[in-house]
């Protein structure tokens, strides 16, 4: 069977957080088609990254190692990309919805005729019977995420074309290693077959790259805003509320489109997943994208002037009512029944 | 140098960003005539970076490209009300139910009739599929360099652009010669107000289907001013195998569309009031969920 296929991308020298975890996820899905896992990782000083890898259950690690090949570039990876997929015919592609795989991944789809689903919240096996044609396809990829404003979820399919490839933001799978002394192999590819002189053409000229100065990832108490807060000001009551408890500030797309915080704290399909223990969302309407970020939060307090606000459903607490005259009363009791 | 042709790429979009509660209708399903039909918010930041370039470079024109219903034709009119010189529209049933794919053969086979272009410019993405895509993807179809992510084209000098890229993580500035394929973040500055002289000269700007619907007292503007003509195409203008098209085109297929419904799993229900504020913390410290 042909395999299922992550391109890891590299960060320093490092496999980024997102291809680890979609490597738990690729060989948990090619355990279930009984198919290789494989992966490829393209960069430069790439000695010993196998290590980093393998322990995923990664059955062949394909490594490009070239002075040329890092820091990211669109075409050299494309083309590498784009011929590994043409010798070894995977049948599932996994790419981080980063930066890096939103630019490549479209381009890969696109020389190979095969689709992609974007910002999947779930990946699953399953079949499929098109009438129409009276054919059954068994064992494809349900790539299923929200659609049109998350009103809908969506699960699409690639029947004909291969391989069927999807990205998944970073945080939405969870990393977990397989074996320790899991061993794959190693293919080092002979970069020149695989690169043109002409895919050099972008020149780097600058590049800052920081850590994220925000973990809201990590944290074990989000307060979180949304359009509803209402302001960049009202924003100060949620970092208020975030340092009397230890937590950190989230924030939905409605309130970082309309540039109350930064996108690093967004929450949702298209900001980082998180799994606190309390997550409170003020002010939020709890569109089915934000939902996908943070339902699995162990307990949820939902603070909103609409009773029947979405995001009321998947609470544990419902408060209705204004975020500026609750938020202050929260600090108040939450100290004096700490003293 | 004579200025650089642009293409901006441009989609009209369901404004899907503050979706109300008339947007879903009582069965589930999507009320389309509760969300207005805008201007894809990121292809008025690319729009912008390419009137930028016409400012500093006389000579350059702008053609907005959209594929998409007659009402399409909307956009382009936004369009020319802001700089842009002329549109295309691209539409015909035969695109229906495209993928990221399927539209994105169309926009390249209908550029490569087009002829003639220095830097194609799209906004990052859409905001009712959220997918990224068809930028790349045009790009690899014409066999074009990309630059995504960017924010600020900073200079162009003897057709060497260079730009900055605003990334997850950080920054980058990189330099590409023309042709090529820029898409441009909401990070990027605002599009430009519509010109007030622009609005009077390109009001009366129609495809032709338009004008056939058109008072027959106007109809004499179109031959005697030949900018108020937007170009509409359908597949008959271009070449296209049309097994790259519409629904049969696109490698991806919708399986299943389920209408998202809540299930309160229970949740109590509190007030302001200061009791239950007391009560709450209490509950949540004993449990040790804070504290």
């Amino acid at each position: 069977m042909n395999s299922v296929f992550v391109y890891c991308e590299i960060e320093d020298g490092q496999v980024a957080e997102v291809s680890l975890e979609l490597l738990t996820k690729g060989r948990s899905l090619a355990t279930e088609l009984k198919c290789q896992l494989e992966a490829v990782a393209i960069g430069y000083k790439l000695d010993g990254i196998e290590k980093d890898i393998f322990s995923y259950g990664v059955d062949v690690l394909h490594i490009a190692d070239d002075k040329r090949l890092a820091p990211y570039s669109t075409l050299p990876h494309n083309s590498i990309v784009v011929k590994l997929f043409q010798e070894e015919k995977p049948q599932v592609a996994l790419m981080g919805a980063s930066s890096v795989g939103r630019d490549l991944g479209p381009r890969v789809s696109s020389a190979l005729h095969s689709g992609l689903t974007a910002d999947c919240t779930s990946l699953v096996i399953g079949d499929h019977e098109d009438k129409k044609l009276d054919k059954v396809y068994t064992d494809l990829l349900y790539q299923i995420r929200p659609a049109f404003g998350g009103n809908i979820i969506a699960t699409i399919i690639n029947p004909d074309c291969r391989p069927q490839m999807a990205t998944v933001r970073e945080g939405v799978m969870k990393k977990e290693i397989l074996d320790p002394k899991y061993k794959g192999k190693v293919n080092k590819l002979d970069v020149s077959k695989y690169v043109n002189d002409t895919d050099f053409v972008v020149e780097m000229i600058e590049r800052h790259m920081e850590k994220s100065k925000v973990n809201i990832k990590g944290a074990g108490i989000i307060v979180a805003g949304g359009y509803g807060v209402g302001s960049k000001e009202n924003f100060n009551l949620l970092f208020e509320l975030a340092e009397v408890l230890g937590g950190e500030v989230g924030a939905s797309r409605a309130a970082v489109d309309s540039g109350y915080v930064d996108h690093d704290r967004q929450v949702g399909q298209t900001g980082t997943t998180v799994r606190p223990k309390l997550y409170i969302a003020c002010g939020i309407s709890g569109q089915i994208q934000h939902r996908a970020g943070m339902e699995e939060s162990a307990q949820i307090i939902a603070i909103n002037t609409d009773p029947e606000a979405p995001i009321n459903s998947i609470a544990d607490y419902v408060i209705t009512g204004d975020v500026a005259v609750i938020l202050p009363k929260m600090i108040k009791y939450y100290k004096a029944n700490t003293k | 140098m004579k200025g650089y042709k642009i293409i901006v790429l441009a989609k009209q979009v369901p404004d899907t960003r503050n979706v109300g509660k008339d947007a879903m209708k009582a069965d589930g399903t999507v009320n389309r005539a509760a969300l207005p039909a805008i201007f894809n918010p990121e292809d008025l930041n690319a729009l912008e970076q390419a009137l930028r370039i016409k400012d500093n470079f006389p000579g350059t024109t702008i053609t907005v490209l959209t594929m998409g219903p007659g009402r399409a034709a909307e956009i382009i009119r936004e369009g020319l009300f802001r700089g842009a010189d002329d549109g295309i529209l691209l539409t015909d049933r035969a695109f229906a139910g495209s993928d990221t794919l399927a539209t994105s053969y169309a926009i390249a086979q209908t550029l490569k009739k087009h002829g003639a272009y220095d830097i194609i410019i799209a906004g990052r993405q859409a905001i009712d599929g959220d997918t990224a895509q068809v930028g790349p993807q045009v790009a690899e179809k014409l066999g074009l360099p990309q630059i995504t992510y960017v924010e600020e084209v900073q200079s162009i000098s003897k057709g060497m652009v260079t730009v900055k890229r605003r990334l997850e993580r950080g920054v980058e500035v990189v330099k590409c010669p023309v042709p090529l394929v820029i898409t441009v973040n909401s990070s990027a500055p605002d599009c430009r107000a519509r010109n007030a002289k622009l609005i009077m000269k390109y009001k009366h700007a129609k495809t032709i289907s338009e004008m056939q619907e058109a008072n027959e007292d106007y109809l004499h503007l179109y031959s005697d001013r030949p900018y108020l003509n937007i170009k509409e195409w359908t597949v008959q203008d271009i070449e296209v195998d049309h097994n790259e098209l519409g629904l049969t085109g696109s490698p991806t297929k919708v399986k299943k569309i389920e209408n998202v419904v809540l299930q309160s799993k229970g949740a109590k229900v509190i007030t302001s009031s200061d009791e239950d504020m007391d009560q709450l913390m209490r509950e949540l410290i004993e449990n040790h969920t804070i504290g």
